[in-house]
């Protein structure tokens, strides 16, 4: 397992991916199934819609409390943690985050990391970066490490997995581990907790995400059901957790609401089984934990995100996947269509922040707006307003100085003279006559395929006289007029 | 200039005229929807935790080690990891003693690495304390200390805890409070609402993913 | 803008569903301008036209000024901010003589409702405007359900049907609720739900042309179980939806269709059968 784990050559375009995807039986039956049942459990959890909307309104301002005072707290939290023991470090690129944890390994001579579940590290590609310096990094969330066997990425952000299923697993379990094939998952848990096991007693690191950092107390809270996260952090001789910059919040109580919208919009659990709240390395007379503790705190296109007031609302995001979860373009072509770490509606606001507009342009078109997102996500994140934000920015000229890195991207003359074409007919009553009159008349001699709408209708007829006509012809008689 | 400068500095930047957001939290959203008479926390506690397959049993404060050791019995386990240190512990080794055979007791009283593989894999069962338990979503508040490291609730395939039962309260908030976590937060504090868990393979929940695969809570009836 | 991010509400357009029963409705009013929308101009005019009719119906007298086009919608949700604008001004000049305005389309209401906010978020004398159209500004089935307090006797033969509503009309606007509480004062009108029935249906403006694969598969998913709910047709007050309903289930040769909720409650109401 130390030789480079190969990624899946994907299509290198949102359309081209989703085609593949579509195309794809058991996987849009897997995300269906699994999908519906994540909106199930999500609307039992919230049986009281007072209680929620109250909850969510909370969220967001604790989120956005914090964001308004985010450099003070992040030095507040970096000094409680450095009196707890705990050695913080900053990278503003992934990069920087990469050669830290790397030398932070290097100086104990590590060789062996077992990572809990972090979708930072997946922002970082840490497993390739220390793979590449001779270190294993084993992925131990189950789900995780199911598709990391598979040399594959994550599909969700809390169910890396869901694109799969169990004969799946079964054959991938049977074909890298060599083990019987079975249909029951139980078996295929049990396979994973043996193998794993014997990861988290060797390993010299362990590495994990982080939840919430609390400012107030310097503690790292980190949630998980499997216990994975927990051997992680408790196991190893030394942790390291990585985190962004925007999972800070002020003071301890300031998880309760937080910790409840997280648990039940993802799962639709009152509580994760384990809340595990780390506040320094073991102490001199304590029997176990780690002997040090790091947290790097990664940038990464966050501060840039933050220099704009609008985009700013990004950075409330808990990842609890909720929006994922409700979103009909996501349900229908998964988390790999996305082509990058952070998938659904989340991914298509927080990624060009991260790695620039500019390489993933399709991605705010790849909505209805239907605001499914915006409705579920906990901390009120006005999705499809960023999203609407986002397809401004994208066709921006550069005279209009696009403001989102890689913005413009889309800028097109011909596009854009076609909707002065469309701002000249629809601001001018003659002209938009004339279009009516043109359109009512011959609009039925149109060809039978034009463009992708025929692809999925059969060709639009105009009406023989528009609403313009019939009010007109209507109102003049004045028949039904009081 | 070094990475944290920076950072800080693009912050402090974009933050330039502004006001931070007053602080307006509101303890009633938490605490309004959650709150129990006194016996009803029990009530709740337990059909929250049964319903993620965890075993509650009421116990007295004499009864609860004939009662662990009949839970080990009636599972045919080897052995108990407990801690020497507590007073539970101490309870727990004094009944031991007397008389029968009786499954192997071992104290967690050496570090970690002095018993690794004896730890991670020859442990069947082990028997902690808690700090209290929080009816609102049926957890149990565990404060590892030297005396009780973190691992005892981790690696054995069964663990049992034992709950006083004046000490459930409401939910998160009040017990935080409470028991004024936020002056002196330890190494190590945790939230366990049941036995080890996935559901990443179909959705499907499976018991036991890398933590105990059962949990047992003896509540002691203490009031 | 940053000083508005701190201390205004979050800005949480089409995210916090206004609750029912929250809007102050006016009384009926004696006139009203009817907005009709570019699609229902184009496609659906005796659609708009049913509209009148019921209007009229309550005694309310209807203008229709010959200058209105779109909403801007097109342009706003495509990104092109200014070229929204000028359309959108073109629209609030006409409409701003203070008439209430109905719009028999959801998401055209919700753009006058919630988006020209954000369209002329520039220009402070602008938004004066724009929050008094805004105030005005009523969808359809809301009016007739809330201002008009329709009370309707149903002359038409016992039906099941299904109904769509739009996405970010329902979100923005509570427009399913005035819808089925409508629908739910004819007698003989029985509404099935379908399959995943709060779940877009693919249009979403260019959407539907910009990613056709995935826009197609959600229209299959949508005409599928309008199909199986067992409902003889499928009504909808948003003239997008229907446009991409029906050209779904025409491609696919299905017998099914959807058509415009007006046209629909006019039948009910007036006994005529419109072609």
């Amino acid at each position: 397992m130390s030789q480079r784990i190969p990624v899946r050559e994907l299509a290198d375009s949102f359309r081209g991916r989703a085609s593949e995807a579509l195309a794809d039986d058991q996987l849009r039956t897997n995300f269906r199934v699994a999908m519906d049942s994540l909106m199930k459990k999500r609307a039992d959890a919230f049986p009281d819609e007072d209680e929620r909307e109250g909850l969510r309104e909370q969220g967001n301002h604790i989120k956005a409390r914090a964001l308004s005072r985010l450099p003070d707290l992040l030095e507040q939290l970096e000094e409680k943690l450095t009196d707890n023991g705990v050695k913080v470090h900053w990278a503003e690129t992934t990069e920087e985050a990469n050669r830290i944890v790397h030398a932070i390994i290097e100086a104990r001579q590590g060789s062996q990391v077992v990572k809990g579940k972090s979708m930072v590290s997946e922002e970082m590609e840490m497993n390739d970066y220390l793979a590449e310096r001779g270190i294993e990094c084993l992925e131990s969330d189950m789900g995780e490490y199911i598709v990391q066997l598979d040399g594959e990425k994550p599909s969700h952000i809390i169910m890396p997995a869901i694109h799969k299923n169990r004969r799946q697993v079964s054959k991938l379990f049977h074909d890298k581990l060599g083990v019987d094939e079975t249909d029951d998952v139980n078996e295929l848990i049990q396979v994973g907790r043996r193998t794993l096991r014997t990861k988290f007693m060797e390993a010299d690191v362990g590495v994990s995400g982080v939840n919430f950092a609390i400012a107030e107390t310097g503690t790292l809270l980190l949630v998980e059901n499997e216990g994975n996260g927990r051997m992680s952090t408790t196991a190893p001789p030394m942790h390291i957790a990585v985190t962004g910059i925007e999972k800070v919040v002020e003071n301890l109580r300031d998880v309760v609401p937080l910790l409840s919208l997280l648990t039940r919009s993802a799962l639709g659990q009152p509580i994760t089984t384990y809340v595990n709240m780390i506040s320094g390395p073991r102490k001199a007379d304590e029997l176990d934990g780690p002997e040090e503790v790091h947290l790097v705190l990664l940038d990464n296109g966050r501060t840039g995100a933050f220099a704009d007031a609008q985009m700013r609302q990004t950075l409330n995001c808990i990842r609890c996947g909720a929006c994922m979860n409700h979103c009909p373009v996501y349900t229908r072509v998964g988390g790999h269509t996305y082509g990058e770490v952070y998938p659904g509606p989340i991914g298509k606001i927080v990624t060009p922040h991260m790695v620039g507009l500019e390489k993933v342009p399709d991605h705010p078109s790849a909505s209805s707006l239907c605001g499914a997102c915006g409705e579920v996500c906990p901390v009120k994140i006005p999705i499809p307003e960023l999203l609407q934000r986002l397809r401004q920015e994208n066709v921006k000229s550069p005279a209009e100085q696009p403001k989102v890195k890689g913005g413009g991207a889309k800028y097109s003359r011909r596009e854009r003279a076609i909707w002065r074409f469309w701002v000249a007919l629809n601001t001018s009553p003659v002209f938009y006559r004339l279009f009516l009159w043109g359109a009512t008349r011959f609009g039925r001699l149109a060809p039978k395929k034009a463009g992708p709408w025929t692809d999925n209708h059969a060709a639009p007829v105009p009406a023989r006289k528009s609403l313009h006509d019939l009010a007109r012809t209507h109102l003049e008689k004045g028949e039904g007029q009081p | 200039m070094s990475a944290r400068s920076n950072i800080l500095g693009r912050l402090r930047a974009s933050l330039a005229d502004t006001r931070p957001r007053p602080d307006d939290f509101d303890e009633t959203l938490v605490t309004g929807p959650w709150q129990y008479p006194p016996q009803e926390r029990i009530k709740r506690l337990r059909s929250l935790m049964e319903a993620v397959q965890t075993e509650l049993h009421l116990v007295t404060s004499e009864s609860w080690p004939a009662k662990v050791e009949a839970l080990l019995e009636a599972r045919g386990l080897a052995n108990l990891l407990y801690a020497p240190g507590t007073d539970h512990g101490r309870q727990l080794a004094a009944h031991w003693q007397a008389g029968g055979a009786k499954p192997e007791l071992l104290a967690y009283d050496r570090p970690v690495e002095a018993w690794k593989e004896d730890l991670f894999w020859k442990v069947e069962a082990s028997l902690t304390g808690t700090v209290g338990g929080i009816a609102a979503t049926g957890s149990l508040v565990l404060w590892p200390d030297r005396h009780e490291p973190r691992l005892m609730s981790l690696l054995p395939p069964l663990h049992i805890a034992l709950l006083k039962a004046s000490e459930v309260e409401d939910n998160l908030y009040t017990i935080m409070q409470r028991q004024g976590w936020s002056a002196a937060m330890p190494t190590n504090l945790l939230l366990v609402s049941g036995p080890s868990k996935t559901a990443d393979i179909e959705q499907v929940l499976a018991y036991g993913a890398h933590g105990p695969k059962e949990l047992v809570v003896l509540i002691l009836e203490d009031a | 803008m940053t000083e508005l991010f701190y201390d205004a509400a979050p800005n949480a357009t089409r995210v916090a569903p206004e609750r029912s029963g929250a809007r102050d409705y006016p009384p009926k009013p004696a006139e009203i301008t009817l907005f009709g929308t570019c699609v229902v101009d184009l496609f659906y005019p005796e659609a708009g036209l049913d509209a009148i009719r019921l209007l009229e119906r309550e005694g309310i007298r209807v203008h229709f000024p010959q200058a209105q086009s779109c909403c801007g919608q097109p342009a706003w949700t495509s990104g092109y901010v200014n070229e929204a604008r000028e359309v959108a001004r073109a629209q609030l000049n006409l409409l701003d003589n203070g008439l209430p305005v109905v719009v028999p389309s959801g998401s055209c209401a919700g753009m006058f409702r919630q988006h020209y906010r954000e369209v002329f978020a520039d220009e402070p004398d602008t938004l004066q405007r724009v929050e008094d159209l805004a105030g005005r500004t009523f969808e359809l089935t809301e009016f007739l359900l809330h201002v008009c307090k329709v009370q309707w006797q149903d002359l038409g033969a016992p039906t099941q049907i299904a109904l769509h509503t739009s996405c970010s009309a329902r979100r923005e606007m509570n427009t399913h609720l005035h819808a089925r509480a409508l629908l739910g004062t004819l007698a003989n009108v029985e509404r099935l739900e379908h399959d995943h029935e709060s779940e877009c249906c693919g249009f979403g403006g260019t959407f539907s042309v910009r990613m056709p694969e995935v826009s197609g598969a959600m229209v299959l998913d949508k005409t599928r179980s309008l199909v199986e709910s067992g409902a003889v047709e499928m009504v909808t007050a948003d003239g997008g939806c229907l446009l991409n309903i029906n050209g779904s289930l025409e491609k696919q040769q299905q017998p099914f269709r959807g058509r415009h909720l007006a046209s629909f409650l006019w039948e009910r109401v007036s006994g005529e059968v419109t072609p």
